[in-house]
């Protein structure tokens, strides 16, 4: 069983506790949208998964396909299956789409591959018409001067490029107009299949109007607080997280 | 039985370059060349032999290591001259003319295709030139002035000059693609002194690429540690002239060896509406200084200054550069980028000069040093000195190291920390890189980096 399981994960960023004993399982081919208000630990919890520096793992543990990555280094992590897209990507001035995800590409393969470049900008080209980027962008340094719906469509083209077996979005709504929002969903829908899990962070209903979830879980002071279908996003839409935080001090 | 009372030079200022070695390499001169050839050296080697070495106290001079300024135990190169194999220096697809010289003495020549040579175009030696174009040597052979310190190493450059290229390019003239020469140093004990003068006449282009190489079994293996016996000596210098609207794009790879002390000395005189845009890729040498002049001299004159310096092991690049604004309306553009790793240095010492009548100059200088180790270290003087009221001139230097939100991004796609850091020192260097238009030669010196960053790279162990 070639699941993500996330078990009693206590994440810290110096010594501060942001992440307090949140489990989670995702199979393949499942869509679990995370829920919550600012500063509940949504975004440190994907990138603790991801391996980032930054962030220390206290106690628990993730698992990918029943074996723990904990060890492992971010690029390990990634080889192993997981893409992190991140809320805000980073710019690397100089260093092309094409050559960034060539090397990418190039990191997956066997000792003494060689990459069939034909092939490959075959495969981009395909993608990036999927994605509606301009296929001009190859040559164009990775996010450099790119709008916000531009950043958030090239997380998507990677992640099509990279093929992972699970994919952490972190905040991929934010930022983006609603034509935006509509390609980079209608992007993450054409990825979705039996091969792809996804957890979905996002703080608005609106994008799960897109990328329809096939769980809901809300997330609260570092901790998965309730968990339903995607009837609980709409019932957050219409009573905000004060009703979780009410239940929550009732119980 | 001693008569002085002065304290011995720390240094000896004629070392291995006696009178007798100048006499000796006099003597070696075809009776061909002009009489004025023979005067300027000798007035050369005589303003060489009385100028003092390099002080502590020279401005010109300050950060730069001088331990090592010896001109000692570079004996005169007496070695037949060598065939160099083609794999000596670098490929360009269908380079218009090649030149080679080893030891400064011609070995190699792809010759210009009739059609060009009968157009009048040169692509050939010094020598030849002294006798089919002497005026115009004459004119443009090391005749701008020297201000950036190395005067007794221009001086010794012209004193012992045996041969170099000579380029040249009548007016209307457009050469598609670059002419390459290559000077081939035969190492441990050698000393040379290339040279490449072009010549573009108006409203002509050209594309002029330069590799310097050492040929030498030990290059290629090197312990970054270790502090290298200096055993090669380069002296090498190049004239750069754009005549009224000529377009000259200069490219030149320093591949020395490890224990060569290297000086380059670049002269770029730009006239009305031409351009000249010069990159230095440094590589090579234990210590290696270049000090580049360039004078814009009529309305519409545009110099662009590029290099780039990937400094590893114990290496020295120091660089020094003047950007001169002699007329209204001229614009130069110097961007110097310095990668350094283990204990390696820079130096970058630029100077904008605008005179009083040279109004609406557009004049930007930026130095920016990527640290990849914490034992390395980059000085920056950028300097500007302004007598025009309406100019526009900005210069600045930036010290970084690599970004670990970059890093972190680029592994979290797969990419290995030591690929990742790899695409960032590229990444740095490309801003320079592309603005050549030529991308065979693109291609080429990002080889050229790659081989030499992988061997002097090691990635720190986590």
């Amino acid at each position: 069983m070639s699941s993500l399981e996330i078990r009693n994960l206590h994440v810290a960023i110096g010594e501060k506790p942001i992440v307090k004993g949140l489990s989670l399982t995702i199979n393949p081919g499942e869509v679990h949208a995370i829920m919550g208000p600012n500063g509940t630990g949504k975004s440190t919890l994907a990138k603790a998964i991801a391996g980032h520096p930054d962030y220390t793992i206290t106690q628990g543990d993730v698992l990918l396909g029943g074996k723990s990555i904990l060890e492992q280094e971010p690029d390990e992590r990634a080889r192993a299956g997981i893409f992190l897209a991140f809320q805000y990507p980073s710019e690397i001035p100089g260093v092309s789409i094409a050559n960034f995800l060539r090397a990418a590409v190039q990191a997956r393969m066997g000792e003494g591959e060689e990459l069939d470049a034909t092939a490959y900008y075959k495969r981009l080209y395909q993608k990036m018409d999927l994605l509606k980027i301009d296929r001009k962008f190859t040559s164009r340094s990775v996010n450099e001067g790119f709008s916000g719906g531009e950043k958030k469509r090239c997380e998507i083209l990677q992640m099509a490029m990279l093929e992972p077996r699970f994919a952490l979005m972190d905040e991929t709504d934010s930022g983006l107009d609603i034509d935006a929002l509509r390609i980079v969903a209608e992007g993450v829908n054409t990825l979705r299949g039996p091969g792809l899990g996804v957890m979905l962070i996002t703080h608005y209903q609106r994008l799960l109007e897109h990328i329809v979830p096939d769980f809901v879980h809300v997330m609260y002071d570092g901790r998965i607080v309730k968990s339903g279908d995607k009837s609980l996003a709409l019932e957050l839409e219409s009573r905000g997280y004060d009703w979780v935080k009410q239940e929550l001090a009732v119980a | 039985m001693s008569t002085s009372l002065s304290p011995t030079p720390a240094t000896n200022p004629i070392g291995d370059f006696t009178a007798d070695r100048f006499n000796a390499h006099l003597a070696g001169i075809p009776h061909s060349v002009p009489a004025w050839w023979i005067e300027r050296k000798r007035n050369a080697y005589a303003e060489f032999a009385s100028l003092p070495m390099p002080a502590r106290t020279d401005e010109t001079w300050r950060f730069s290591s001088r331990e090592h300024l010896s001109l000692s135990g570079f004996s005169s190169s007496t070695a037949e001259t060598k065939a160099v194999s083609p794999a000596t220096g670098i490929e360009i697809e269908d380079a218009t003319a090649r030149l080679t010289f080893v030891d400064g003495k011609l070995s190699g020549r792809t010759p210009l295709s009739r059609e060009l040579a009968s157009s009048g175009v040169v692509a050939g030696t010094i020598l030849e030139g002294l006798t089919t174009h002497s005026e115009l040597l004459r004119k443009h052979f090391m005749a701008q002035p020297q201000k950036l310190g190395s005067e007794k190493f221009a001086a010794l450059h012209t004193a012992f000059i045996p041969d170099g290229a000579f380029i040249y390019v009548p007016r209307n003239v457009e050469l598609k693609s670059p002419i390459v020469i290559t000077h081939v140093s035969t190492g441990a004990g050698s000393a040379v002194f290339p040279h490449t003068l072009v010549v573009a006449e108006e409203n002509s282009r050209v594309t002029v690429v330069d590799v310097f190489v050492t040929l030498d079994e030990s290059n290629a293996t090197r312990a970054p540690e270790s502090k290298a016996t200096l055993n090669a000596f380069a002296c090498g210098a190049n004239d750069l002239y754009a005549a009224h609207g000529a377009s000259i794009n200069y490219a030149a790879a320093q591949l020395w060896s490890d224990t060569t002390l290297s000086f380059q000395l670049n002269s770029t005189l730009v006239r009305r509406d031409a351009r000249v845009q010069s990159l230095n890729l440094h590589l090579g040498g234990s210590q290696a200084r270049h000090e580049s002049l360039s004078q814009l001299q009529a309305p519409g004159a545009f110099s662009e200054m590029l290099a780039i310096s990937l400094a590893s092991g114990n290496q020295e690049f120091d660089q020094r550069t003047l950007q001169v604004h002699q007329a209204p309306n001229t614009k130069s553009d110097l961007l110097y980028k310095n990668a350094l790793l283990d204990k390696a240095r820079t130096i970058f010492s630029g100077l904008i000069i605008v005179d009083s009548d040279a109004q609406k100059t557009d004049a930007y200088q930026s130095n920016r040093n990527l640290m990849l180790s914490d034992n390395a270290d980059a000085c920056s003087l950028p300097g500007l000195e302004i007598q025009a009221n309406d100019v526009r001139c900005t210069h600045g230097s930036t010290t970084s190291r690599i970004d670990p939100s970059q890093l972190f991004y680029l592994e979290s796609r797969g990419i290995s920390p030591a690929v990742a850091r790899e695409l960032l020192v590229f990444g740095f260097f490309e801003e320079v890189l592309n603005r050549l238009e030529n991308e065979s030669l693109h291609a080429v010196l990002i080889r050229l980096i790659e081989h030499h960053f992988r061997r002097a790279w090691q990635p720190p162990t986590k």
